[in-house]
């Protein structure tokens, strides 16, 4: 188990909970508490169920005919696009809101960067009746106005984040301050792999149904578990850590983390972190982060709204420094030029993000017999605008 | 004995800390606002290492921290400046910020500097006890007083174990709040307060976070050693245009 989190929270040298005393005793009792809650008989019975008959899980894992022809191998999507709300996020923020009823909590808050996690924490708190607030960006709420208002109609009041640049970073930030300000009645719903141990691993834990799938169905359709490789594009590395999980201690399986460069890895407008970041402190957790010299946070971009964030998910950071995974980034353009060869090939408009997981299998290169699976992590829906202002299709 | 542990045993009551960020509102003026602090008869400094994600500070704090290093604020440029400070002020100076930049720095290497530059004790909220017992020797070495923070919400055991891996003082959060000023305290605030006065705790305590004038200092002082005062400084020092009358001002007028 060489990539599991340890009993102090840490992934190698990545991780731990780095936070100020104000919030020891909500994390340390989530701590104490996640996997015991998480593992009751009653509570994964409740967690399936909705995966199941709400989520609309399992989601296919579709051979797409088509853009296995154009690389010339075999290459399975994972459809985590249809997941109920258009993205992977919902896997977790069921999970975390059932948590959150245990623990006996009854608001939620939530960041969001693209408005996905923020649009799965709204409805899982309209279906399960609990006030709910979400910081967004001013920036991306902006940038990603349809997934604002779904919030809204979703009865979720939303926040904006209005220092540093105005994206998730910042979104995170106002979030933790809210919590704590909020100790006792609020669970915060972190949206990724990110934050202080136990965040990253229960996060990883409820997204790792999708790995578990994609075995079953591989099995299935291939007869055989293992692929060659699995493609997962990396913001703070949720999608990523869920379609990787079953797959890492399989080390004959190629596991690939697409980063958003931006407008290229060294043109000071992107996002790509394991090649510019050092290590670091941010949001609660030791990890890869994009940094100034003295320790300051790099502000990052990205097109996508989803990418657009200074660190990954210490399990990530790990997975990096033991070159477990080989992470590969894409420019917005590559992005989204990727998006709409999909669109064009397959009939199926993907999130910008999901996008660049597509965009990275040029620099893959892999075999005619390989066996590919790129976790498409959401729908395109919401990257409408995005797409109009790109403009090339 | 170190400067803070000489002071407190000097003075136990109404000890008065003062927090500024280093670097505002102009680059240079750390230096100065700490010999005007001396000057007026506050009891300890804290200076502030900015940085571009203060997560446990409210709108006053994060404000100054921006900026603090739109103005080139760096730690190198900080311990600087205190050598600066030391040159005329010899009441004890305190560094307070977040983990990120002190890493970057070396936290060895930043703790040798600071010691030799003349900080007398280290602030570092999000660093985690696990990892400060890595470091224990070395500051206590270099006579470096580390000073952890207490809340409302933490536990009587772990209160025991923060008091006893503190030196100098503790950092008592009057409630679970960010920073800010705020205008007195609640009955459920003082409870708290004297619940930690009969702890029996080794250290002293200093009560910080919402204290913005006389009342809640002069309050604050009748459970603890003294409090600190943070966001209202920072809102004077905002304003002013003359900060050796404001500040001579600003500190009769707490202690008054
Ligand atoms: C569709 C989609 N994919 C990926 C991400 C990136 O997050 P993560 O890396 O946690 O999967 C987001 C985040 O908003 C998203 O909406």
């Amino acid at each position: 188990m060489k990539y599991t989190v340890n009993e102090k929270g840490f992934y190698g040298k990545f991780g731990g909970a780095y936070i100020p005393e104000m919030l020891y005793p909500n994390v340390e009792e989530l701590r104490t508490n996640y996997l015991s809650i998480i593992y009751e008989p009653e509570f994964q019975l409740e967690f399936s169920k909705l995966l199941k008959d709400y989520v609309g899980r399992p989601t296919p894992l579709y051979l797409a005919h088509r853009l296995s022809e154009k690389y010339n191998t075999r290459i399975y999507l994972k459809r985590e696009d249809l997941c109920h709300t258009g993205a992977h996020k919902i896997n977790n923020t069921i999970g975390q809101i059932l948590l959150a009823k245990r623990l006996g909590k009854n608001k939620i808050i939530a960041e969001t960067g693209a408005g996905q996690h923020g649009v799965a924490t709204a409805t899982v708190c309209a279906l399960m009746g609990m006030e709910c607030t979400v910081y967004m960006g001013q920036l991306d709420i902006e940038r990603q106005r349809p997934n604002v208002e779904r919030m809204r109609i979703l009865g979720a009041q939303v926040v904006p984040a209005r220092s540093g640049n105005m994206t998730l970073k910042d979104a995170t930030n106002e979030a933790m301050r809210h919590w704590i300000n909020n100790p006792s009645d609020t669970h915060y719903i972190i949206g990724s792999v990110v934050g202080p141990h136990p965040y990253p691993d229960m996060v990883t834990r409820f997204q790792s149904v999708i790995s578990e799938e994609i075995k079953a169905q591989l099995q299935q359709a291939e007869g055989n578990p293992y692929p060659d490789h699995v493609i997962a594009c990396v913001g703070g590395g949720s999608n990523a850590a869920g379609a990787f999980y079953h797959f890492l201690e399989d080390e004959h399986v190629n596991l690939v983390g697409a980063e958003a460069a931006g407008k290229g890895v060294n043109s000071g407008e992107s996002a790509a972190t394991t090649a510019l970041g050092k290590t670091g402190v941010l949001h609660g957790s030791k990890t890869l982060l994009m940094q100034t010299e003295d320790g300051q946070v790099v502000e990052p971009y990205s097109i996508s709204a989803g990418l657009d964030y200074p660190g990954i998910g210490p399990l990530h950071a790990h997975l990096f420094d033991t070159q477990r995974v080989q992470f590969l980034s894409a420019t917005d353009d590559e992005a989204m030029e990727a998006g709409i060869e999909l669109s064009r090939t397959e009939g199926i408009i993907p999130a910008i993000e999901s996008a660049h997981a597509i965009a990275v299998l040029n620099q893959l290169k892999p075999d005619p017999d390989d066996v590919v699976v790129i976790n498409l992590s959401g729908r395109g829906d919401k990257d409408l605008e995005t797409y109009i202002r790109w403009g090339k299709y | 004995m170190s400067r803070l542990k000489k002071l407190f045993q000097e003075k136990k009551q109404n000890v008065l800390s003062v927090f500024y960020t280093a670097g505002f509102p102009k680059r240079d003026d750390t230096v100065s606002i700490a010999r005007h602090l001396q000057a007026a008869g506050a009891d300890i400094i804290e200076i502030g290492i900015p940085f571009s994600d203060p997560v446990a500070d409210g709108p006053t704090i994060q404000a100054s921290n921006k900026i603090a290093l739109d103005n080139g604020m760096t730690v190198k440029l900080l311990l600087e400046q205190v050598k600066e400070i030391r040159k005329s002020v010899t009441m004890p100076v305190v560094l307070m910020g977040y983990l990120n930049p002190v890493l970057q720095y070396g936290f060895e290497k930043f703790c040798n500097d600071a010691a030799a530059a003349g900080v007398d004790g280290l602030i570092l909220p999000d660093m985690p006890l696990d990892e400060f017992n890595e470091h224990r020797a070395l500051t206590t070495s270099l006579g470096l007083d580390v000073i952890f923070l207490i809340s409302p919400t933490t536990s009587p055991e772990r209160i025991a174990v923060i008091d006893g891996l503190s030196s100098g003082f503790v950092y008592a959060v009057s409630s679970s709040s960010t920073t800010g000023a705020k205008k007195g305290f609640t009955s459920e605030q003082e409870e708290y307060f004297r619940k930690l006065k009969n702890a029996g705790l080794k250290n002293p305590f200093l009560i910080g976070f919402g204290i913005s004038d006389h009342q809640t200092f002069s309050k604050a002082s009748q459970f603890s050693s003294g409090a600190i005062v943070g966001s209202a400084f920072i809102n004077l020092l905002k304003e002013s245009n003359n900060f050796e009358s404001d500040i001579a001002q600003f500190v009769r007028s707490l202690k008054a």
